[in-house]
């Protein structure tokens, strides 16, 4: 621990706090999604009447396709950033956001199908309350997000993005990305696994 | 002193010149206190609200024990006494316990680490206040949930609220939901701060502040930290799955719909174990800061110190079903829990060998704050002691929601924390104030409260033995509990005593205090270096770190530690 270097305060460096901020709310974040995750699993097949996940659930596929390449939608627009491209970097980010609301968008119409025409509330069964929970969570978290993007996206059309907002754009990406590998998480669990349990 | 001149020079800038409100009258002060983000004000705030609690909780125990003093006792309904445990174990963990420890965090992680203010000061208010808001919000309930003759009600599910007493259907009204409502809210809070000390600990350092030379204080403040960042949004989902299941119903725990009661056990207690790690950190900071300033002595094994807590910490995350054996699980499970609770103990064993051996030899001064620690050495000791008996499955079926647990805890909680707690408090006073505690006050609250902690508690152990559970309101005469409980109560008055010295020692050395300077302890961290009370910028030249101990290398220029280590 003596040698020249640390004690050469020219030297001295130590990670950007908003970025450790953020990898740190994510990992809270993942702590909260664990339990919910954790319940899920807990339940499946347990439900005491239907309807059951093999019933009525169908692979979210157009959503998943909007949420996973909204991931690299947001890297090219950090790209553009760092390369100084303003207008591309707000068409990258508008699409971004434009994807996140479109996932909210089937993530409704989901659940209105859901609802209205398969009759599973949140009430219904153990399935429904684990279901609703766990997926209503991640969408709560896509608002969440869509809402910061809009933020950037509005201060970026205006015009008023500085160079000393790289990091909280950086930021947010970074919750952009974790948003969106909790989904993969959600899709194979509810998607994947508990519709391949026969009730 | 040579260091004297130095800080005289080189730590003061000249005072700032503010406009506004006069100093000194009633709406500056208010008006600082509220806008405020200055991290020694805000761990000020956060220790001055916990101790509030920490009385009104207080006060609560001490109608608990009257009420169990003598068999068939009236003095509380039973519906009074369930609601006064609740709410005294809620308010200790959540309102005193890790309040006080962001307090300290708050107050002397930055000035440890030689930096000026936490890395997020606006959250650092945040956290506080939501804190502060969380806590009048659960005392609130006792006016405004709606109880019994129209009478306000508090929670009365027990700290923990095993479902299904928390189902609508057992616990009507809103009771519960103010409990749950304050927990999710504190938990945000407590999250909210945990972050900031986090990545001020990463981020903020001071040139040639390394991780390996941090103070063990922050080391431990770190890990406390961690811990409370994986284990505090768990009780947030719990609180959610509640609420849910109380106003949406849905059934997570609602056992007739396929829900099941158990897997809120293992969610509370997944956060709850934790949880009484979070709370055991501040003491392990503390008495690591305190022993070697009075022992003269650095501290004995500081790699090991620092492998120790996290060692600690990641043990904790695997022994929560321990709280569990008597529910019945699979021998499997039990043994597993048994086993990881155990290990436990290694790490610990490590930390009172390493303080013992750091006093080994040492020049001790016998001032409060190294009486306060070592009555925590012993006391934290016998609460090891009886946490590796409870640990064993079989010992637990037995004693498992006696009084011997009442007991466990409580020597791990207050002759651990609160202990630790009055010895930082004692040791950073001068900082705080910049006047130094009245040392006769000082020892009549330690010997008060120590004698009337043991009156009060070890019996206790001896009352599980004979089979009288916790939480019962009152007992029949012939059961052979009444003598030991009329003595666990008597402790209570000396404990009462011991606690009106200390405040008042609080009070008036403010006023009447001598003045301490800069550094009254002959201390060796950063805190030290700057004036007392500290300037808002704490330091104008951020000091020289080439050692674990920066200051002794300042006042020791001819025998510096960095030569040795």
């Amino acid at each position: 621990m003596n040698s020249a270097t640390t004690d050469n305060p020219a030297d001295w460096k130590l990670p950007s706090a908003r970025k450790l901020g953020i990898l740190t709310l994510i990992l809270a974040e993942s702590a909260l999604f664990t339990i919910f995750v954790v319940a899920y699993l807990f339940y499946i097949g347990k439900s005491l009447n239907g309807p059951y996940p093999s019933d009525v659930l169908e692979f979210p596929l157009l959503g998943s396709l909007a949420l996973f390449s909204s991931s690299g939608t947001i890297f090219m627009a950090e790209r553009c950033l760092h390369a100084g491209n303003k207008p591309g970097f707000s068409l990258w980010w508008g699409i971004t956001a434009a994807l996140g609301i479109y996932f909210l968008y089937f993530t409704g119409s989901e659940w209105h199908h859901l609802i209205f025409e398969k009759n599973l509330m949140i009430a219904t069964n153990t399935f429904g309350t684990t279901f609703y929970s766990l997926v209503g969570l991640h969408a709560f978290h896509v608002i969440v997000g869509v809402v910061l993007l809009l933020g950037i996206f509005i201060a970026a059309i205006r015009g008023r993005l500085q160079p000393g907002h790289t990091e909280h754009v950086e930021a947010i990406s970074y919750y952009w990305h974790f948003v969106d590998c909790i989904w993969i998480v959600v899709l194979g669990v509810v998607y994947i696994l508990s519709v391949r349990f026969q009730p | 002193m040579a260091h004297d001149i130095t800080i005289e020079e080189n730590y003061r800038m000249p005072e700032p010149v503010r406009a506004g409100v006069e100093t000194g009258s009633l709406t500056r002060i208010i008006q600082e206190l509220v806008f405020t983000v200055d991290h020694k004000k805000l761990g000020l705030m956060y220790i001055a609200a916990g101790l509030l609690f920490f009385v009104l909780a207080g006060l609560l125990a001490c109608l608990i024990r009257i009420q169990l003093a003598v068999p068939n006792n009236h003095f509380l309904p039973p519906d009074v006494f369930n609601q006064s445990f609740t709410m005294h174990g809620t308010t200790m963990v959540f309102l005193v316990g890790m309040p006080i420890a962001f307090g300290f965090a708050n107050y002397l992680v930055p000035l440890m680490i030689g930096a000026r203010d936490m890395a997020f000061p606006r959250l650092n208010a945040f956290g506080f206040w939501v804190f502060l808001f969380s806590g009048l919000f659960l005392y609130f309930s006792y006016i405004a949930a709606p109880g019994l003759y129209a009478a306000g009600a508090a929670p009365d599910v027990g700290w923990f609220a095993y479902s299904p007493l928390t189902t609508k259907a057992f616990s009507r009204g809103h009771s519960t939901d103010y409990w749950t409502l304050s927990l999710l809210l504190g938990g945000i809070g407590s999250v909210a701060t945990a972050l900031n000390v986090l990545v001020t600990v990463f981020c903020m350092r001071c040139p040639g502040m390394t991780l390996g030379r941090l103070p063990i204080f922050v080391w431990c403040m770190v890990v406390m930290a961690f811990l409370v960042i994986l284990a505090l949004p768990c009780l947030s989902a719990c609180q959610i799955m509640i609420s849910l299941d109380r106003y949406l119903g849905a059934k997570f725990f609602d056992t007739q719909s396929g829900g099941d009661a158990v897997l809120w056990q293992h969610f509370f207690w997944i956060f709850g174990h934790p949880e009484v790690y979070i709370l055991i950190m501040p003491a392990f900071a503390i008495t690591s800061e305190v022993i070697p300033v009075f022992s003269r002595k650095p501290i004995f094994g500081y790699p090991i110190m620092v492998a120790a807590v996290v060692a600690i910490a990641f043990i904790s995350l695997g022994v929560w079903a321990h709280h569990m054996f008597t529910v019945g699980m699979v021998s499997l499970a039990n043994a597993f829990f048994v086993t990881s609770t155990l290990l436990v103990s290694i790490p610990t064993g490590i930390k009172i060998f390493n303080w013992l051996a750091t006093m080994y030899g040492g020049k001790l001064r016998f001032d409060l704050p190294l009486i306060f620690c070592i009555g925590f050495l012993f006391q934290f000791l016998v609460a090891g002691l009886t946490g590796v008996m409870l640990a064993v499955a079989p010992f637990d079926w037995q004693l498992s929601d006696s009084y011997f647990v009442v007991a466990h805890f409580h020597y791990v909680l207050i002759g651990g924390l609160l202990f630790t707690i009055f010895a930082g408090i004692y040791y950073w006073y001068p900082k705080a104030f910049g006047k130094m505690p009245d040392h006769t006050l000082g020892m009549w609250h330690f010997w008060l409260f120590t004698v009337g902690f043991h009156i009060t508690f070890l019996p206790q152990h001896f009352l599980g033995f004979l089979g009288m559970p916790r939480r019962i309101y009152t007992y029949q005469a012939d059961r052979g509990w009444d003598t030991m409980n009329l003595i666990s109560t008597v402790g209570v008055i000396f404990q009462v005593a011991g606690i009106l010295f200390f405040v008042f020692n609080l009070i008036y050395s403010f006023i009447r205090g001598k003045k301490s300077g800069d550094d009254p302890w002959d201390g060796w961290t950063l805190e030290w270096a700057t004036t007392s009370p500290p300037p808002e910028y704490n330091f104008a030249k951020f000091p020289e770190v080439k050692s674990r101990r920066p200051l002794w290398d300042a006042k020791h220029p001819e025998d510096p530690d960095w030569k040795h280590e």
